[in-house]
């Protein structure tokens, strides 16, 4: 595992955030889109990107719940969702490694690349790329399995250990890394579901980055968490982005300022305003994305 | 059927005792509804109950008394002659001046003390009758009468009748389980008296079942033997043989239900499983001893074994496939019960279907499952018709699935068949067998509960 810290915006939350306001009362007028106006701004396309996504549309029966999106995830990149609760950001998230799959009445269409790979083709086998796309979920899901078998069972359906040296090693790289290491390294045969909810999440952070994906989808993995483990986990995605590449969906503004290098504004299935998190927290193009990182929808 | 009559007028009453309670109600809130404590209706309730229940009340107690007096009254207006009889002969007599007064039998039959007592009966019946009559009209009419007086605004109707309908709800409870426990009660003494008669240990480890006891005592087998070794070992036999078909089977068809199967194909399927577990078990029984038996014993003679023509086999196969839906409607309750969200955590490691279903989603049902296996268990254990049918009567002490063998509930039944004397070891043995029967699927069925519900606690 890399241990790169590398923090993508060199500016520190509390001056950041005090400039976001300054800045978004400054930019009342800077908006220039108007909110009828559903058309994606910003820059959605990046020069040799990880994941390409052209023209997503998800249906749920008759319910359109993610519309016409088109957007690149760059290499080394943590790329941030927001928006409103209900407007498809999970969706997205999910079709990245075909976790729509499950549920019965979703239609997806659309081209999803990655490695030379069409994600949305019917016909691909949804194993091996579901081992190289990660997901962390909105709420923990631990196995009821001992903590230790919680994260062996990735490694081991994959064969990653030779031996049990290995998957101790993984095992114990994967608690760290994940922040949880401190709390149950005497504890590793109790029961995963028997850990407080945060550190649920954490242990299933640490199941889904020991399998080595190359990208990992996180949907609000920090909204149960404390400010302390919200941090580990913040310092985490750095790190990783060295190697890999992250979504993470999240409701905090100031997070999504912290961690990403990018922010995909969704609006009501609609991707309205995609930018490096800098130009769209300071400089939003779109007045819904104003609207929304001032405060002003509800 | 006159009792009839009388308890439909007491239903008429009550039905115009509801709608005059109601109506005295409004009458009294001078039609201000909310001024009423209770709705209306309450009202209504409160005057129904106070006309029937009373009533009602008198009228099972007389007829339940009735009968007693009545001939308590004809007895002693017998001659002496009669009075000073035994009483089983007394009986009797008694039997005969009913029949008489109920003309079953022709006065011509029987002396003439008898057809004098007979009408006295008759003549009591009549007097009897419509003072009751007239009881159950007065106490209607009177209860609802003091019900009407006491409405007043302030009652509190609603209290009064929720309280009654309570307390018959209990009643109706400790009805089911006051009955049970007399079952219990009795099986249990029963099963003492068994047990001054053959020691509880010749019992439980005697090797040698042969209950039929001669009349005579100079006849062969004139002391019977009542080891239970080889019942309880026969009742072991099929009901492994049944499990080692129904549990696989079973968990199978859930796994494929729950985690394989188009919801067309589960909708179809389900019903049809239903099917299976709604055949009458001595269906299955002639089906095993009519179908399945002769097949394996023609395979085993095919093959050079000998077979006798019932078997455990048969049985236990048979007994396996129709416990197949209650194992698999447990199990698919079980892996229903597992939340879709560790499904989606397992395939998001990138785990395949089957890695996900052996690797997290039966561990995670397994306790599930095993309580709904521990329930097929005893229901195996307790299953009576196809072994009657299919495994035979032999007490044989055999591990050999081409024998035949008998099990528990095959020998209380045939202990207990034809006319029987309740105080021979052989009668009694039933009962001493229906006791361990009786404990064995309760444990089983504790320990099942007890896991189903412990497992039920994680995810809910
Ligand atoms: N399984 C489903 N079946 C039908 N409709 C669904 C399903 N899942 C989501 N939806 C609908 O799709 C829309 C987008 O849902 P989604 O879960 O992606 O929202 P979200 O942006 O993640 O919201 P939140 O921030 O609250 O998690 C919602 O309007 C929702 O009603
Ligand atoms: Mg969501």
């Amino acid at each position: 595992m890399s241990t790169v810290l590398e923090k993508p915006l060199n500016f520190s939350s509390e001056r950041r955030r005090g400039e976001r306001r300054k800045h978004a009362r400054a930019a009342a007028s800077s908006a220039t889109v108007p909110r009828e106006d559903r058309q994606t701004v910003g820059a959605a396309v990046v020069e040799n990107p990880r994941i390409r996504c052209t023209d997503i549309n998800v249906h749920y029966g008759s319910k359109h719940a993610v519309k016409n999106v088109t957007l690149d995830i760059g290499q080394h990149e943590v790329m941030a969702m927001i928006g409103p609760s209900g407007c498809g950001k999970s969706t997205f998230l999910r079709c990245l490694n075909r976790m729509n799959d499950t549920i019965d009445n979703c239609r997806i269409t659309g081209d999803i690349w990655l490695d030379g790979l069409n994600v949305n083709d019917r016909a691909i086998d949804v194993v091996p790329l579901r081992a190289k796309v990660g997901m962390v979920f909105q709420k923990p899901n631990p196995f009821p399995k001992s903590i230790y078998e919680n994260i062996a069972f990735g490694p081991r359906i994959h064969g990653l250990a030779r031996n049990k040296t290995d998957l101790d090693e993984i095992v114990v790289n994967s608690l760290q890394n994940a922040g949880l290491w401190q709390e149950v390294k005497d504890q590793l045969d109790q029961l995963g579901t028997s850990l407080s909810g945060g550190q649920q999440q954490r242990l299933c952070i640490a199941r889904a980055i020991a399998v080595n994906p190359e990208v990992i989808l996180m949907d609000e993995p920090c909204s149960a968490l404390d400010p302390i483990a919200t941090a580990v986990i913040e310092n985490l995605m750095s790190e990783l982005c060295a190697e890999y590449s992250i979504v993470i969906v999240t409701h905090s503004m100031q997070q999504a300022a912290r961690v990403s290098h990018r922010t995909a504004y969704f609006h009501l299935g609609d991707l309205i305003e995609v930018g490096t998190t800098e130009s769209v927290f300071m400089n939003p193009l779109h007045q819904l994305t104003e609207d929304y990182i001032t405060g002003r929808f509800g | 059927m006159q009792i009839f009559i009388l308890l439909f007028i007491l239903a008429a009453m009550t039905v115009i005792s509801f709608y005059l309670g109601r109506q005295r109600a409004l009458t009294v809130a001078g039609g201000n509804v909310a001024a009423l404590n209770s709705l209306p209706g309450y009202y209504g309730y409160y005057m129904a109950l106070w006309c029937g229940i009373p009533a009602l009340f008198i009228l099972m107690f007389w007829l339940f008394f009735e009968s007693a007096i009545v001939a308590g009254i004809v007895v002693t207006s017998l001659p002496d002659a009669f009075t000073t009889l035994p009483e089983q002969q007394l009986n009797l007599v008694l039997n005969e001046i009913v029949n008489l007064a109920k003309e079953n039998i022709s006065a011509g039959q029987v002396s003439s003390e008898i057809t004098a007592a007979a009408q006295l009966y008759n003549q009591i019946q009549t007097v009897s009758s419509g003072l009751l009559f007239a009881l159950v009209v007065t106490l209607g009419a009177g209860g609802a009468a003091f019900a009407w007086n006491r409405i007043h605004v302030q009652q509190r109707a609603r209290n009064k009748v929720e309280r009654t309908v309570l307390i018959f709800l209990m009643i109706c409870s400790t009805i089911a389980i006051f009955t049970t426990l007399g079952i219990v009660l009795s099986v249990l003494f029963e099963a003492m008296r068994f047990f001054q008669m053959v020691p509880l240990t010749d019992f439980l480890l005697g090797l040698e079942w042969s209950p039929q006891t001669a009349i005579r005592s100079d006849q062969i087998g004139s002391s019977g033997a009542f080891g239970a070794v080889p019942l309880f070992a026969g009742t072991l036999l099929v009901s492994v043989i049944a499990m080692t078909v129904a549990a696989p089977l079973g968990l199978m068809t859930a796994i494929y239900l729950s985690e394989y199967a188009s919801p067309a194909i589960r909708a179809r399927s389900k019903p049809l499983l239903e099917i299976l577990a709604g055949i009458p078990t001595v269906v299955y029984g002639f089906f095993a001893a009519l179908t399945v038996a002769p097949l394996v014993r023609g395979w085993g003679e095919s093959l050079g074994l000998s077979v006798s023509s019932e078997s455990a086999l048969a049985a236990g196969v048979v007994m396996g496939i129709m416990i197949i839906p209650f194992v698999s409607s447990l199990s698919d309750d079980a892996i229903n019960a597992v939340p879709q969200s560790l499904r989606d955590g397992a395939y998001a490691l990138g785990a395949t279907q089957s890695e996900t279903i052996k690797k997290v989603i039966i561990p995670a049902a397994l306790p599930g499952i095993a309580g709904g296996v521990l329930l097929a268990v005893s229901r195996a254990i307790g299953e009576t018709m196809i072994v009657v049918m299919a495994a035979g009567l032999a007490a044989n002490l055999t591990a050999n699935p081409l024998e035949s063998v008998t099990t528990v509930t095959v020998q209380i039944v045939t202990l207990l068949v034809g006319d029987q004397e309740f105080d021979s070891p052989k009668t009694l043995a039933a009962f001493a067998l229906g006791l361990v029967l009786f404990a064995v699927t309760l444990t089983l069925n504790v320990i099942a509960l007890y896991i189903v519900r412990k497992y039920r606690e994680q995810y809910e």
